[in-house]
């Protein structure tokens, strides 16, 4: 159902004068549960009520393009559970841009070593699947996913195979524990949403206010102060000044979270 | 191989700050209301615009604005190995959505409620900016067409190699190193970014120099872009004069 004009009036005079609906300040996030499965690599993420589940599993393919590296793919599943949105026929623009957006984020920033992922060079490569799955769509999913998907990475582990000749053989666990996956960094998406031309802008945006936003931008870091990706369509026009004012906010915002999903893994 | 050699020079024998070649010219296709050829460099890109034209899918006609359609196609011959699908591949699809919003806030849609406009490129030839030249291309043809539009946009790539900027980023620089990509899109006359996408891994001090590069590389392709819708609307004045 789309929202009363009524309603989008009230949601941006509210932003105007700097107030939310749910009484947060223009630049919170808000309160973030992080919860693992019983099996490796399952991580349910609850950002407010917006709810994401991340699982990672892998199998071993043959490698199509690069020969010498394991192959890092990310599955976004939107279902209309979510979201009474993913009914229309533009979910799957959708389905695709978040999982384009994950992939700039952890496949193209090389998040992780996909060269320690290579069991016999151009034959058999470990194929990683991070199958995310949108369970409430309460806005901002794609950082939720962001979340989820990096603390199913970290927490995922996998077999250990020793390779003799052309055999393969998988070790399960009784024989040889399983192994982390190797992890250069961990960077997290941070959407700011933009409002009355580019006068308002506020962090995690709830889904009404994703119905009144003009335009968002979306940055990744990680905790070593490094951008692994930023993507600004229109909507809107940005000064320098405010991509540069986003990037500091969103550096301090990739800190605290990364630094609780990192405490969470550590229980 | 080094991008940037000790004498200051990059692979193609430019200059860190210096574009590639840009030629462009519009009107090349009859059957189109608007089109626009565009080499930057060895990255050739063929835009075309059918509009705006009464909406034909009745689920996207929107009553107070113009319909957008995008689609980015890469010819299959336009890499080094045949490309299998042309478009309708998830990058494709990401891109068309992408480029459809930039222009959806550049173009005037106030003035054509209930209608639809089509814009089609396709990169003949991708030689790295394959993203750049193609709303540098779709700019063009919408100028052709006589879309209204907020301003031009024009784009530009930027990365960085060895903390020194380098504008207009080919192929062979884009896939050597895992530097930082910046692909920048401008409205020239209030130097504001419309699109500002970054591949890999920059370090946060260096975003400024890398924007301030952008925007210079896109204000330079301006200079030429604007300079050859002139020429072609004094020459299409002259023709209707003329007759």
């Amino acid at each position: 159902t789309p929202l009363a004009t009524s309603q989008r009036q009230f949601i941006l005079n509210a932003i105007k004068s700097g107030q939310r609906l749910d009484s947060r300040n223009l630049y919170d996030y808000r309160p973030i549960k992080l919860q693992f499965g019983v099996e490796y690599g399952t991580a349910e993420v609850k950002l407010g009520a917006s709810r994401v589940l991340a699982v990672t599993t892998c199998e071993l393919i043959r490698p199509i393009t690069r020969p010498e590296e394991g192959r890092l793919l990310f599955n976004v599943e939107l279902s209309p559970m979510a979201s009474p949105l993913n009914h229309s026929n533009d979910v799957i623009d959708r389905r695709i841009a978040l999982e384009r957006r994950l992939e700039q984020c952890f496949v193209e920033s090389a998040a992780i070593d996909l060269e320690s992922l290579c069991v016999i060079a151009g034959e058999k490569v470990w194929f990683i699947r991070v199958a995310i799955h949108v369970l409430d769509d309460v806005g901002n999913i794609l950082d939720c996913a962001s979340i989820a998907a990096i603390a199913s990475l970290a927490h995922f582990r996998r077999p250990q195979v020793t390779v003799v000749g052309e055999d393969v053989t998988i070790h399960n666990r009784n024989e040889k524990d399983y192994i982390p996956l190797n992890i250069h960094h961990m960077p997290l998406c941070i959407t700011f949403a933009f409002f009355h031309g580019n006068g308002c802008m506020a962090i995690d945006p709830t889904d009404q206010e994703e119905a009144v936003m003009e335009s968002k931008l979306v940055m990744a870091l990680n905790r070593h102060r490094e951008i692994c990706t930023i993507q600004f369509t229109g909507g809107v026009t940005l000064k320098v000044d405010q991509v540069l004012h986003c990037c500091n906010i969103a550096l301090t915002k990739a800190n605290e979270i990364i630094k609780l999903v990192q405490r969470m893994l550590n229980d | 191989m080094e991008i940037i050699s000790p004498e200051g020079l990059r692979i193609d024998g430019r200059r860190p700050e210096e574009i590639r070649r840009f030629n462009c010219r519009l009107g090349v296709l009859s059957r189109a209301d608007g089109s626009a050829y565009l080499e930057q460099g060895n990255t050739k890109a063929l835009a075309s615009i059918n509009g705006p034209h009464q909406a034909g899918d009745k689920a996207k006609i929107k009553h107070d604005r113009v319909h957008i359609n995008f689609q980015y196609s890469m010819a299959t011959f336009s890499t080094n190995e045949r490309r299998n699908r042309p478009k309708g591949d998830k990058r494709s699809i990401d891109i068309s959505q992408l480029m459809r919003e930039i222009f959806q806030s550049a173009i005037l849609t106030d003035l054509y409620p209930k209608s639809q406009i089509d814009i089609h490129v396709q990169i003949l030839q991708a030689d790295g900016g394959n993203y750049s030249a193609c709303i540098n291309a779709a700019t063009l043809a919408l100028m052709d067409a006589g879309v209204p539009m907020k301003d031009f946009i024009c784009s530009c790539t930027a990365s960085l190699v060895d903390s020194k900027t380098i504008i207009d980023v080919n192929n062979s620089e884009e896939l050597h190193f895992s530097n930082p990509l910046l692909t920048l899109a401008i409205l020239p006359t209030s130097e504001e970014i419309i699109l500002c996408q970054m591949k890999s891994r920059l370090h946060a001090d260096h975003l400024e120099d890398i924007l301030k590069a952008g925007i210079k590389g896109c204000k330079d392709i301006y200079e030429i872009m604007h300079r050859e819708v002139l020429n072609h609307v004094r020459e299409a004045a002259a023709v209707m004069n003329a007759t």
